[in-house]
Order: structure tokens, then sequence, then C-alpha cells
């Protein structure tokens, strides 16, 4: 597109796609003070470009696609996502020019909604009633009915999804604990985070715990999260990697925002507050155990920015 | 009078797989008390143990959140449609 542009021969500073994942690894004493053995790390993934974990999953599927072949110029990128995936797609196929459609809930915020449409991408709005199984369906639908036009993402099903877990987030949790870990939790949502970071993790030693939780019921504000027994299983997920699970309501996730507000100085996402909840769990586990020591490590999805105008702040 | 409100799929199971249930009511408040009557339930999804609706509950009459009508006490008349959605991040029925 560009063969004929000039190469600068100055190249400070860094190019906005180079700052996908390496994200920092936060510890929030606060909720571990009484366990001296215990602590409580979370991969700040709002650290990442688009402002979340997804980014991690949206350009290795891009990149993997690229260079398959399957996404090429002519191409358009199709996906159903609520959020913060589609945030991402946006943001990598404004920086590399391609074309973005998605189908996206339209009970998303009016943030989201904005920040999709300054990116420049198309978006289908699908019945928010059907919630995201129902952007996933209009995704669907619109490969069928034209595959030749799209490239159809799907990151519910696609193996590059988790794998850049597999390589990124695990390993970077590796070092930056220089291998102390003892347990990883995540929640699950397309299950990419949890799949590919538990996977690498208990190769690199089996003795580590992965916990995976998930919403408590079907009916949740646990934005980017899937209640597995009432949704459309994503093909990535298998249940037999994790060593045990979580249910996580809705309120408890709320009251965890709150309390890392003000005690950390931290302002979290919903499924972040979440993860520092079935965190919290795992530390009671290993305190009632009298394990030696526990290392547990989690993944804040994103930071409160896409929250702030909600109403549980004020309840 | 007669009223509809409409379910969001993750209810279905406390409705009998139904999505679209006839309740009667002059407001919103008592048309949900109509469908709670129906399918008790409902409570514990749609409301804290302190009765408050929970926070990830939008409540739309007609496509309008009730928030920014009169709550609770919006009145209603027959053949209008409420809707039960959960926010997505806030979520927002009106497509913008």
């Amino acid at each position: 597109m560009h063969a004929t542009a000039p190469i600068k021969a100055a190249a400070h500073g860094t190019k906005p796609l180079a700052r996908v994942g390496n994200t920092p690894l936060l510890r929030f004493e606060s909720l571990t003070r009484e366990w001296l053995q215990i602590e409580i790390l979370g991969k700040a993934e709002w650290a990442n470009p688009g402002g979340s974990v997804k980014d991690r999953a949206a350009f290795n599927i891009i990149e993997t696609a690229w260079q398959s072949g399957a996404l090429r110029p002519g191409k358009r990128l199709l996906d159903a996502t609520s959020g913060n995936t589609g945030i991402a797609y946006a943001m990598i196929g404004a920086a590399r020019a391609i074309p973005i459609t998605l189908c996206v809930p339209a009970n998303v915020s009016m943030e989201r909604k904005r920040i999709l449409a300054a990116y420049g991408a198309e978006v289908i709005w699908t019945d928010p009633l059907e919630g995201s199984d129902g952007a996933i369906r209009k995704a669907r639908e619109l490969y069928q009915a034209d595959p030749e036009k799209y490239f159809y993402a799907d990151q519910y099903s696609n193996d590059a999804n988790w794998l850049a877990h597999y390589h990124g987030t695990a390993a970077e949790i590796w070092s930056q604990t220089e291998g102390a870990v003892t347990h990883f939790v995540a929640g699950l949502g397309t299950s990419g985070t949890f799949m590919g970071t538990a996977r690498r993790l208990k190769e690199l030693n089996p003795a580590i715990r992965v916990i995976s939780f998930q919403p408590d019921s079907a009916f949740h504000g646990l934005e980017g999260l899937k209640h597995m027994p009432s949704a459309l299983v994503p093909k990535i997920y298998d249940p037999s990697l994790a060593d045990s699970e979580l249910e996580i309501g809705t309120e408890a996730a709320y009251e965890m925002v709150k309390r890392v507000a003000r005690t950390e100085g931290v302002l979290l996402g919903i499924s972040s507050g979440a993860a520092l909840a079935a965190s919290l769990m795992v530390a009671q586990q290993a305190n009632a155990s009298q394990a030696e020591s526990a290392t547990i490590v989690t993944v804040l999805p994103d930071s409160a920015d896409k929250y702030l105008s909600e109403s549980f702040w004020s309840e | 009078m007669s009223l509809k409100v409409s379910i969001p799929t993750p209810l279905r199971r406390y409705t009998d797989g139904h999505g679209v249930i006839e309740v009667s009511g002059g407001s919103v408040a008592s048309a949900l008390e109509s469908l709670l009557q129906k399918y008790p339930v409902l409570k514990k999804q749609l409301y804290t143990d302190d009765g408050r609706l929970r926070s990830f509950v939008n409540v739309y009459l007609n496509d309008e959140d009730i928030r920014y009508l009169q709550k609770a006490d919006t009145a209603v008349k027959a053949g209008d449609t409420i809707s039960i959605v959960p926010s997505i991040a806030g979520g927002n029925l009106v497509v913008g």
C-alpha cells in the first residue's frame, strides 16, 4: 500500500501496537494484610493500548490470520463481541488499515459505542435481550451469507485467542514472579485467558493450581464473563483443565471494585473486581489449609474507565 | 389493564421459556409486582436482599429507561411493553 513511502531515518518512541502485552503485575497488599505468607497479584491489562486484556487475543488473531492468508487485502474482519474485543479489533484495524465489522448487542454503553465509532469500525447492532449469544448468531449468519467478503475471526473458537496467553501472559507471569506463582485465577468469557495461561503455567510447574471462575447465575452484570451452563460454550473451552472452579456474584464484584478504589487507589473494571474477589477466596482457602506460602496471580481485564457511569458506585 | 414484559434470554429459564409475559398494573412497579406473582423465582434475580433493583438491571418502558422517567412510579397503559435488559457496562437500549 505504501511501498514507495520513504523509510524514516529516525525512529524514536514506540509504535502503538508494540505496547500490546508486557503489562505490570500489581500487588494488592491490603487484601492479604493479615496473612504474611500470602500475596495476591494482578496483571494490569488496562495498560494495553486498547485498554483491555482483549488486545492480546485480537492482536494474535489478526497476526495469525494475516500470516496464513486467511485475512488479506480485500477482506473484512468479522466477529461478535460485547465490548473489549471489538475495541481491540477496531484499534488494530485502524492502525493496520484492515476494515472491521462487529456484531454487538445494542445494550452496550454509550462510551463503547463512541469508542468503536471513533476508530472507524462498522458495527451491526443485535437484540439486547439476547446478549452476546445473539451477537454470535448474527456474525455466523453474516459470514454464511457471504464467506468471501469476510474473515470470520470467531474469538470463541480461534486457537490464536488462547495461544496469545500461552505465549504471552503465562510467560510474563512466570518471569514477573520469578517462578514463584503457586495459584492462577481467571474468569471465563471466551475462556482464552484461562486456557492459554493455565496450560502454559502447568507445563512450567505442574504443581501450580489453576482456578477458573464464572458468574454465579445466568443473569449477571459481570461484563465479558459467561455463565457456562446457560451460554453457548466456546469451542476453545476445556473444562477439565481447571483444578477447581469458583462462582462469583455480581454484587461481590462491585464490593471489591469499591474496596480496592478506596484502599489501593486503583480503579478496576467489574470483571477485574470479580477476579480479585475470586483470588481472595483462594487466599482464604490457602490460609485455612495452612499452606506454607501462596503467590496468587490473576488477570485484571480492564479498568473502571468504561464503567464510571454505573449506578453501583453510589449504592 | 394488560401490558407485556419482555424477558431477556438468561431469565427465560425462570419463566418456563417464555420471552413475553402478559401482566397487569397501572405503574411499572405494579406491573413488575404482577410479574413476580406469576414467577416468584424472578425476585432473587431482579432485586437485592433489601429490595432494590440490582444495579445491572435496566428496565425500559417502550425503549425509554425508566431511570429517566419517573422510575418505578412511571405510569403504564394498555399495550405498553416493559423490557428487562441486563446492562452490558451501563447498557443503553437506544442505538446511538
